[in-house]
């Protein structure tokens, strides 16, 4: 298990591998990256800041929970802070278990658990020079997937 | 007693301060803290309820708060 909030540009190569074992059948990455356009808008880049000791233990708490969910130690993220420009990544999850189903739902359990929990906060840069904090109306979770059944 | 209160993005904004040294009277909650911040400056922008976390973990605004914590104001989080 791995987590990490950093200020560098994330690894992305290095953030599988830490999931990579040979029981492993698969391994999911989930990487979030700057979006252009949010709300209509155009973005130049997010800057992104924490309350970062709750936000660290918040997501060594958030993998902890996946690992018991996905019944898998294999799971690893990192969410950067920062300016970060569009297209770069913000957060990469991966996790790495036997079979895709429990890999993949891991995966998600981390992205949206992280969404609903972790103090981190963006304000966007529009092209237009303004910046606006990011609320959590525009951040909700997305629809559930299909459940894809049991293939564990 | 003192608790320091932190205050975080839109909130540190509104506030225009991003930490408080709060007095409060023994005994006071998480609700109190929130009520004294309201009261300073623009602080009406934040809303009357917000997340709140003492010492780094989400607490209930009946939480009961004791010298040394650290009150901390979470706006909506919008990480990812």
């Amino acid at each position: 298990m791995y987590s990490s909030i950093v200020d560098h540009p994330i690894d992305v190569a290095a953030i599988i591998e830490r999931v990579g074992r040979a029981a492993n059948g698969a391994a999911v990455l989930f990487l979030g990256n700057v979006r252009e356009v949010n709300e209509g808008l155009e973005v130049t880049g997010i800057e992104y800041t924490a309350y970062r000791s709750m936000a660290e233990r918040e997501l060594a708490s958030i993998v902890e929970e996946a690992a018991a969910v996905g019944d898998t130690n294999d799971v690893a993220v990192e969410h950067r802070l920062g300016e970060l420009v569009v297209g770069e990544c913000s957060v990469a999850v991966a996790v790495g278990h036997p079979h895709r189903g429990r890999a993949f739902e891991t995966a998600r359990y981390v992205v949206e658990e992280l969404k609903r929990r972790v103090p981190i906060w963006k304000r966007e840069h529009y092209v237009d020079g303004t910046r606006e904090w990011v609320s959590a109306a525009t951040s909700k979770p997305e629809t559930q997937l299909v459940d894809i059944g049991d293939e564990r | 007693m003192t608790v320091t209160v932190l205050l975080f993005a839109s909130y540190a904004e509104a506030v225009g301060r991003s930490t408080i040294e709060l007095e409060v009277e023994s005994g006071a909650t998480v609700r109190d803290v929130i009520d004294r911040i309201r009261e300073i400056g623009n602080a009406t922008r934040l809303p009357p309820t917000p997340m709140v976390a003492v010492n780094e973990q989400y607490a209930s605004r009946d939480r009961e708060l004791r010298h040394g914590d650290e009150v901390a104001l979470i706006p909506p989080v919008a990480g990812g």
